[in-house]
């Protein structure tokens, strides 16, 4: 069982790429060690910035480092960011168009049991409905590194959500095909398209596995860069199947789930399910409890698929 | 008169089995806290069980709501729930004794967890007092590492425009919070400065000290015409020397050894404030 989430596996990459790249600049808002950025803060002291509890500052300063030629990554549980600093992502980073990364760090439900104002159901929603604002949620540590090499190649800002928990290996470091933008089909099916992102690509590549063995043979397909949304992805996928369900740890509205609706509802008429969180503050738990409780796991996605075929 | 003190160190020892039974709180800043509170709801606010609806009853915001345990600890005290069933429940699957303050349960006006946001509100239930014409108090305890945010100080600047002298605003002035010290992660020296310079009244005092806590609150009741803060000096993980002044306590789950040590230590505690 993997040991290293994936905000470790952030960190990881940008303190060997910031051995070279002195642009590199990583803020927290008293954060580095829930963004397991600390190596990196007492590696780089000149590259790290520190701006106490301020997400708004923490955006805005990241915004104006990044005007001046930096490439700034700031980092922060991503209730917070993709809240308390909305407008700060909105105006300094997107509207603005300047180079700034930001990691929304423990995001959906990772907190569980610490209640709705440090969950983050709503930040795919909020993040995607801003122009010019790019949305990730990697599905496991291997992918995230190349997400991030990835995002240091361009000037643009980006959103990019990941959980507390270190997640199952969807890849192997050998094989973690990536492409930026496109989404990666794990496997394909004619029965069912599966597309999910972030933590929930493990559970349906095992749910695929799960209906296999009976029988039903289902698509996975990670949608990592939910915006912008890999569209011909979902075409494929769904013009394949005579179904699609989505998965996504999130608000039942304006997420991957709604995103994939409208795509299949215009291009490729078929019935499309979405599994995601309530609209509602969720029951209290651990992440994995949560997760079970709705649903969103490798049995829940099985049984919707068997239910809806 | 109850030993104030002396029951302080029964509450944390709530806190510490509500902490290892739930697997997980941010312990250190709930023994900093504890005085505070403790002075607040036995000596200084009309909240109890039977008042709750009372539009009179003062008003109570935990803006640094992290620090629920403690918070628990005291309305069970109060009488709200019992004791017992917070430190069975707390974190559990399906419970209501969530790791943030949440307003289903009773003795709870306000949810929070985001810090930032306690006096603002308490700003708004304070004019709200004033339009009102009701002589009901607010307060609110906020963390040091808490100012940062920007919205505290829309909030102070609000209270003392609105000269709300109805409001009394209370920093657990710790020094530290996640990443360590609070002048090495943002400097914060010197509060008092800070807020006279805004219009507020300021007292200073030791925070887990309760003759200097009941003299603070009672002085603050006084003053005419501007909100008051207490700037409580205390001792982040108050009660156990392992834990005292260390910032790695903020958020941590004592094992067996450190439990039955910090037990000892808040036994030890309670026997010295009973011979005071
Ligand atoms: C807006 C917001 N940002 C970040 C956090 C995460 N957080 C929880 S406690 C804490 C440190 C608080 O330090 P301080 O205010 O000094 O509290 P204390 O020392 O009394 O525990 C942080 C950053 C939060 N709860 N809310
Ligand atoms: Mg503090």
């Amino acid at each position: 069982m993997n040991k290293i989430p994936n905000r470790q596996a952030i960190c990881e990459v940008l303190m060997e790429k910031a051995k070279e790249d002195k642009d590199i600049v990583v803020l927290c808002s008293d954060s580095r060690g829930s963004a397991s950025l600390a190596p990196f803060a007492n590696e780089y002291p000149k590259q790290f910035v520190e701006v106490g509890i301020a997400e708004q500052n923490l955006v805005s300063i990241a915004a104006g480092l990044a005007k001046c030629g930096k490439k700034p990554f700031a980092a922060s549980p991503a209730c917070f960011l993709s809240t308390r600093s909305y407008e700060q992502a909105k105006v300094d980073c997107a509207y603005s168009n300047t180079n700034v990364t930001l990691i929304g760090i423990s995001g959906g439900i990772s907190y569980g049991a610490l209640g709705m104002s440090h969950h983050s159901a709503q930040d795919i929603a909020a993040m995607s409905a801003i122009p010019n604002m790019r949305v990730y949620l990697p599905s496991d540590r291997f992918q995230t590194a190349k997400l991030i090499e990835a995002l240091l190649k361009d000037e643009k800002p980006a959103y990019i959500r990941v959980g507390r928990n270190p997640v199952e290996d969807v890849y192997t470091e050998e094989s973690c095909p990536f492409e930026m933008d496109k989404a990666t089909a794990i496997t394909e099916g004619t029965d069912a398209a599966i597309i999910a992102c972030g933590e929930m690509v493990g559970p349906a590549v095992k749910a695929a596995e799960l209906l296999k063995a009976e029988g039903i043979n289902a698509a996975v397909v990670d949608m990592y860069c939910v915006k912008p949304l890999d569209k011909e992805a979902i075409v494929k996928a769904a013009g394949n199947a005579r179904l699609v369900v989505t998965a996504e740890e999130h608000a039942p509205f304006g997420g991957l789930g709604s995103m994939v609706s409208q795509v299949v509802a215009r291009e490729c008429p078929r019935k499309v399910v979405n599994l995601a969180l309530p609209d509602a503050p969720v029951i209290t738990g651990t992440s994995r409890e949560v997760f079970d409780y709705y649903g969103l796991n490798a049995d829940g996605i099985a049984k919707t698929i068997k239910e809806n075929l | 008169m109850q030993n104030l003190k002396a029951l302080s160190y029964d509450l944390r020892k709530n806190v510490i089995d509500m902490i290892v039974e739930g697997k997980g709180g941010h312990i250190g800043g709930d023994m900093s806290v504890m005085d505070i509170l403790v002075e607040l709801y036995f000596e200084q606010m009309n909240i109890s069980p039977e008042n709750m609806d009372d539009p009179d009853r003062d008003r109570f915001v935990m803006s640094k709501g992290h620090s629920v345990e403690a918070l628990y600890a005291v309305l069970a005290a109060k009488g709200f729930f019992p004791i017992e069933q917070v430190i069975k429940e707390f974190s559990k699957f399906g419970s209501k004794f969530i790791g943030h303050p949440n307003n289903k349960l009773p003795g709870i006006e306000m949810n929070s967890g985001s810090l930032g946001h306690g006096l603002p509100v308490c700003v708004g239930m304070a004019l709200a007092g004033k339009m009102d014409e009701r002589d009901y108090r607010v307060y609110t305890v906020m963390g040091d590492g808490e100012l940062a945010e920007g919205s505290v100080w829309e909030g102070v600047m609000a209270a003392h425009q609105y000269k709300l002298d109805n409001l009394c605003a209370v920093v657990d002035r710790n020094r530290l919070q996640i990443s360590g010290c609070t002048e090495d992660v943002m400097a914060h020296d010197s509060q008092e400065e800070r807020w006279s310079s805004f219009g507020w009244h300021v007292i200073s005092i030791n925070g887990n000290d309760y003759k200097e806590l009941k003299a603070a609150f009672d002085e603050a009741k006084t003053v005419k015409g501007a909100p008051t803060v207490i700037i409580a000096n205390t001792v982040k993980g108050c009660g156990s020397s392992i834990m005292e002044n260390k910032a790695g306590w903020h958020h941590k789950v004592p094992n067996a050894e450190e439990y039955a040590q910090i037990m000892k230590d808040l036994e030890a505690g309670k026997e010295a404030a009973l011979h005071e």
